[in-house]
Order: structure tokens, then C-alpha cells, then sequence
């Protein structure tokens, strides 16, 4: 029970900031409301005994992605100075897109969650033995490296990042006889 | 409920045992246990840092000739910052013009909370510890990440060029340094197998410092980095940019921010501790437990966690006393071209060695095997760092006056029309490797 209420609390949280960034004039400030939405959904992590993903989402998000998001709101002088309304007419491709997100999210979720016969909302115990949650860390790491779970795809994230790297260090290195005239 | 039995749980720090005995297990009283906890370690972060304020001021003092506060009650000054305390709680509440609301007031508001956090997860004494997180120090990383943003949000909210600059300084500065000190500290995560903060205690049968020296300073260095102290006090130089990203802030919204610094530097002297010197071990005397079961040994755990601790804190002050500010071109250099190859060569090495030394092995020699690893690349490093500073110090005599020292000012970025007329200063070192500090403005010095 306790746990549905800190639930609401956090989607209320998430939700409503969510709506703020979308419609507050003043891009600074969205872009802290943002925070706050990504501050919610990481809530709703540590509640699905999922903290270490919570803690990733926190370091991600507010910690690089935001300050990303800020920095460029703030270089971009005109973007600070705007007072239009954060809205255009497309009221129905909207509506559409939404209802469209809901169907399929809705769909996945019975399909692949199918509640149990004796699942009733407000009753649905934490079925995850708490040994397991204790070494979760322990078992990502190795199942990060193990052959039979996801080396490959882990090793060809960590190869596009590094190119990624790579490539903004070439673009950002000055080129030789270019900066002769500063 | 008796007295005694009371007297006993408060001097062994088991007070939720004692709760427990009288109330009951079920979740209200847990929940009762949680809150107490919670007051009770947020209040003594908040109390500690009036002594600590007082601590620097007597150490910083004592260590420039001075003698420091001395009048307010008592010889030794120790109410002074209890009357500067309520000197910045009388203070009107001052909004500059111009500011953005929101950010000027969260900003102190959400420092002071993200510095009271990183408290939950430190280990006070062994059971004496907020939450045992199995992610405590990815848990720690996390929060203080989120602290640059709080000051960017004080920065940009301030409505001040100098804080503004402040701020960018504290970004670059800041973001910079976390990826040195997270990688010092996959060091001890790697030698102790976990990421929670009592796990690293209870895997320090020998303390790691003497398995990894190298990744202790380094972390050390970043961690000096990371709180804004001394020879990284670029966000706040009061004589370049007045105070920094706190620049508009008065009254308490100023008290709050400095006491998150004061917060920061104690939980960084105890994290130290925690991953370094063996946290609260004192010889195995911190799990003794008395004959009518009272854990006393938490008190000794508690008295060497806090007497390590405060010897860190007093090398932060040390340091504080000591060292002149760097340049930012100085700071981002020792980071990226120094600190940055030597931790990510140290985990490497220190991943690898310590893969293949078999289990079981006896503690002693897995450290000897470590400790030599940690001075081999610290030798080396040294050497790396010698070699090119010999370069520097060749190419700026070779080059002649103040056109030499500009070509090698201008090595990787410029200035190609000073460096024709010597001979050619050396162009092909890689840049890996600087001299620590940098080399914008070097002074021209012979080659030996």
C-alpha cells in the first residue's frame, strides 16, 4: 500500500513536470522542470527495486544531459530572449500520436506482463528474492561480459562510443596553419 | 523499558535495538527507527559544520602566524561561528533584480540537500550506517553529479557575470575532475569485489591505501577538486571573480552554500577513510560485543572512523593553508593530460594483476604485489613527467628569448611566425603528457 502511495506521489511528480516543459515560455526553466521529470522516473526505479539504474539515470540525465541541455540553451543567446508561444496547430496529429503511443504501450504491456490469476491491484507482492537484489550489481557486471549474455552487444556500444569520442576530439582539434591569424 | 537498559543501547549506539525490544518489530516502528535516523544524522551534519568552520579558521590561522578567533566565548574562540551563525540568520532575505527566482532560491536550498544525501550511505561505526546501498559509491557518484548543476542553476539564477563565470568554471572544473576520482575509485570496487560502502570496510583486512597508494592521491586530488578547496578554488577566486557563483547570495542562502562546502569536505575526508584507511576498523576491537549483549564495540568503531577522519580533514586544511590557486588552463591540463592516462593505466593494471593472482592467496603477499604494481607506475609516470618537462625546458632555451618561449606557448595551437628564426622548438612530443601545471606562460629556464 505504502509503496502505490509513494508510486503516485512520484507520478504525479514526474507528470506534472513533464506537462511544465512543454508549455512554460521560459526555456531555462524547462529545461528544469525536465529535471525534475527525470528526478520522478529515476523515484520510480528505486521503487522497483531497481536502484542501480535509478542512480545511472541520475548521473546520466541530471548529471551530464541536462548541464548538455543548459549549456546549449544558454550559448544560444536569441533562444533565451524568446517569448512565442511554446506551442504550434498540430492539436490532432497530436491527439493521434498519442492515443496511437497508448494503444501500442498498453498492448506490449499485457503481452508481455500478463498479471497472474491473484493479482489484484493493491495486493501484488515484491516477488524478487531480496538475495538476488543484493548481488544485482554483481550479476549485471558479469552478464555484461559473459559470453553466452550480452558481451557483443556491450562491446559494440563501447566501440561506437569511443568513435564517437574519437570523432569530437578530430572535429574539435584545430587543423594545422589554421589559427595562424588569432 | 528501564533506564539502565536505555543508558547501555544510547553508549553501545543500538537505540533501534532498544526500540525494537519495547515497541515491537512490525513497520510503524521501523518506520519510527527510519525517521529518527534520518533527523538524527541530518542534525548532526548540520551541527558538525559549526565546529568545523571553527576547526578551519584555528588550523588556517595557526598555520599563516595568526592566531584566529579568540574573543567570542572563550580563550579559544569557540562560539565565534555560533555568533556567525546567527549573524547570517538575522540577515534580510535580499532577491537581486533581475535574478530568476526559481534558480536563485532551489539553488542553495538543493546544495545543502545533495550535501546531505551522500551521508546516507557512509559507514559510522560496523550496523551504524544510514542505508547499506550494494550501490553506495556508484550512489555517492550519482548525487554529487547533481550538484554541478546546482551550481550552474546558482550561477545562471544569480543574474551576474561573475557568477555566471563562476559557474563555467565550476562546470568545466567540476565535470573534469569526477572522471579522474570515479576511476581512482573503481580501484578499491575492483580489490574489494563490491560497491558498498561497509563491503570496501569489511574486504580491508589490510587497509587499501597500502594496496593502492596511487589511486588514494589521486582520488584525493580530484576529491580536493570536486569540493572547490584550495588549489582548485578557480569557482570561487575572491580575487578574480569576487566570490564566484555565490557572488549575489547573502545572509543564510550564503551560510547554506558554505556550509555544503564545509559538508562536502568532511564526507570527502570520511570517504577517504571508508575506502582507503579501513573506515571504522580498529583492530577487530569495533565488533565487540559484551557479555549481556551489548554491542559496545560500535563506540570504539565510531571513535576511530572520527579520529581518522578529522586527520584527513586536517591535510584538506593542510593543503587549504599551503598551496596557492592554479589557472584554469593549469587545472583542465593536470586533469586531462596527467591524472586522466595515470588512473586509466592504474585500472587497467590493477584489473589485470589483480585477475591473476589465484584466490586464497595470503593477504600479504597480494598486497606486496599491489603495492609494487602501484610504484612501478608511479616510477614510471614520474619518469614520462621528468622527460617531458626536460623537452619543455630544451625547446624554450633552443628557441631564444621570448620568441622561444612563444613557440612553445603556441605548441599544438599557433603562433608558427615566432618559431623560425632559432632553431625548430620540438614538434613531435606527443601531448599526452605535460608538465603537471601546464605550459601557456612558462618561465624561460636553461636546460640542464
Amino acid at each position: 500500500m505504502s509503496q502505490q502511495i509513494i508510486f503516485f506521489i512520484l507520478a504525479a511528480i514526474t507528470l506534472t513536470s513533464a506537462v511544465v516543459v512543454v508549455t512554460i515560455r521560459n526555456l531555462f526553466h524547462a529545461a528544469l522542470a525536465l529535471m525534475v521529470s527525470f528526478l520522478g522516473v529515476a523515484g520510480i526505479y528505486v521503487l522497483l527495486e531497481a536502484p542501480f539504474l535509478g542512480m545511472a539515470q541520475l548521473l546520466v540525465y541530471i548529471g551530464a544531459i541536462s548541464i548538455l541541455i543548459i549549456f546549449a540553451i544558454m550559448m544560444t543567446r536569441r533562444l533565451m530572449q524568446t517569448n512565442e508561444s511554446p506551442f504550434n496547430s498540430q492539436a490532432v496529429g497530436a491527439l493521434v500520436g498519442a492515443a496511437l503511443a497508448l494503444v501500442i504501450l498498453f498492448v506490449v504491456i499485457i503481452r508481455l506482463y500478463p498479471m497472474a490469476p491473484g493479482d489484484g491491484v493493491g495486493q501484488s507482492a515484491m516477488a524478487v528474492d531480496p538475495a538476488i537484489l543484493q548481488s544485482s550489481v554483481a550479476r549485471m557486471g558479469r552478464s555484461f561480459v559473459s559470453a553466452e549474455a550480452y558481451v557483443l552487444p556491450f562491446e559494440v556500444a563501447s566501440v561506437l562510443l569511443l568513435a564517437a569520442l574519437v570523432g569530437s576530439i578530430v572535429i574539435a582539434w584545430p587543423r594545422r596553419g589554421e589559427e595562424d591569424n588569432q | 523499558m528501564d533506564i539502565l537498559d536505555l543508558l547501555k543501547s544510547l553508549l553501545s549506539l543500538s537505540l533501534g535495538d532498544f526500540i525494537r525490544r519495547n515497541f515491537g518489530t512490525g513497520p510503524g516502528t521501523e518506520l519510527l527507527i527510519d525517521i529518527g535516523g534520518v533527523v538524527i544524522l541530518s542534525t548532526f551534519c548540520l551541527l558538525i559544520v559549526i565546529f568545523l568552520i571553527w576547526l578551519t579558521r584555528k588550523i588556517v590561522a595557526r598555520m599563516q602566524d595568526r592566531i584566529g578567533p579568540n574573543r567570542v566565548g572563550g580563550r579559544y574562540g569557540l562560539l565565534q561561528t555560533v555568533a556567525d551563525v546567527m549573524k547570517l540568520l538575522s540577515k534580510e532575505v535580499i532577491n537581486p533584480a533581475g535574478a530568476d527566482w526559481v534558480a536563485f532560491n532551489a539553488a542553495p536550498l538543493l546544495i545543502v540537500m545533495a550535501a546531505l544525501l551522500m551521508w546516507a550511505v557512509m559507514p559510522f561505526a560496523p550496523g551504524v550506517i544510514g542505508v547499506n546501498l550494494n550501490i553506495g559509491i556508484f550512489y555517492i557518484l550519482a548525487i554529487s553529479s547533481a550538484s554541478v548543476m546546482i551550481i550552474l542553476l546558482a550561477g545562471w539564477g544569480s543574474n551576474n557575470k561573475y557568477a555566471l563565470l563562476g559557474a563555467f568554471r565550476a562546470v568545466a572544473q567540476m565535470v573534469s575532475y569526477e572522471v579522474p576520482m570515479i576511476l581512482a575509485l573503481l580501484v578499491p570496487i575492483i580489490l574489494a569485489s563490491t560497491m558498498s560502502t561497509e563491503g570496501i570496510i569489511a574486504a580491508q583486512t589490510l587497509p587499501f591505501i597500502l594496496f593502492a597508494p596511487v589511486s588514494a592521491l589521486i582520488f584525493f586530488i580530484s576529491s580536493l577538486a570536486e569540493t572547490g578547496r584550495t588549489p582548485f578554488d578557480l569557482l570561487e577566486a575572491e580575487s578574480e571573480i569576487v566570490a564566484g557563483f555565490h557572488i549575489e547570495y547573502s545572509g543564510m542562502k550564503f551560510g547554506m552554500f558554505f556550509l555544503a562546502e564545509f559538508l562536502n569536505t568532511l564526507f570527502m575526508s570520511g570517504l577517504v577513510v571508508t575506502l582507503y584507511l579501513g573506515g571504522y576498523r580498529f583492530f577487530g576491537l569495533e565488533n565487540w560485543v559484551s557479555a549481556d549483549g551489548y554491542p559496545y564495540g560500535r563506540l570504539i568503531g565510531l571513535i576511530a572512523f572520527f579520529a581518522k577522519t578529522f586527520l584527513l580533514y586536517f591535510i584538506y586544511d593542510w593543503v587549504r593553508g599551503t598551496l596557492p590557486r592554479v589557472r584554469v588552463d593549469q587545472i583542465l591540463n593536470f586533469n586531462w593530460k596527467f591524472l586522466v592516462p595515470l588512473s586509466l593505466a592504474l585500472v587497467f593494471f590493477v584489473a589485470i594483476v589483480d585477475k591473476l593472482i589465484p584466490t586464497g592467496t595470503n593477504v600479504v603477499v597480494r598486497m606486496t604485489i599491489h603495492l609494487l604494481l602501484n610504484i612501478l607506475i608511479a616510477a614510471v609516470a614520474l619518469e614520462l613527467l621528468r622527460r617531458r618537462g626536460r623537452q619543455n625546458r630544451l625547446a624554450m632555451s633552443a628557441g631564444g628569448g621570448s620568441g622561444g618561449v612563444e613557440a612553445v606557448a603556441g605548441h599544438g595551437g599557433g603562433h608558427d611566425d615566432h618559431g623560425h628564426d632559432g632553431p625548430q622548438p620540438i614538434e613531435d612530443v606527443p601531448d599526452v603528457l605535460d608538465t603537471p601545471l601546464g605550459v601557456r606562460e612558462p618561465v624561460a629556464v636553461p636546460a640542464h
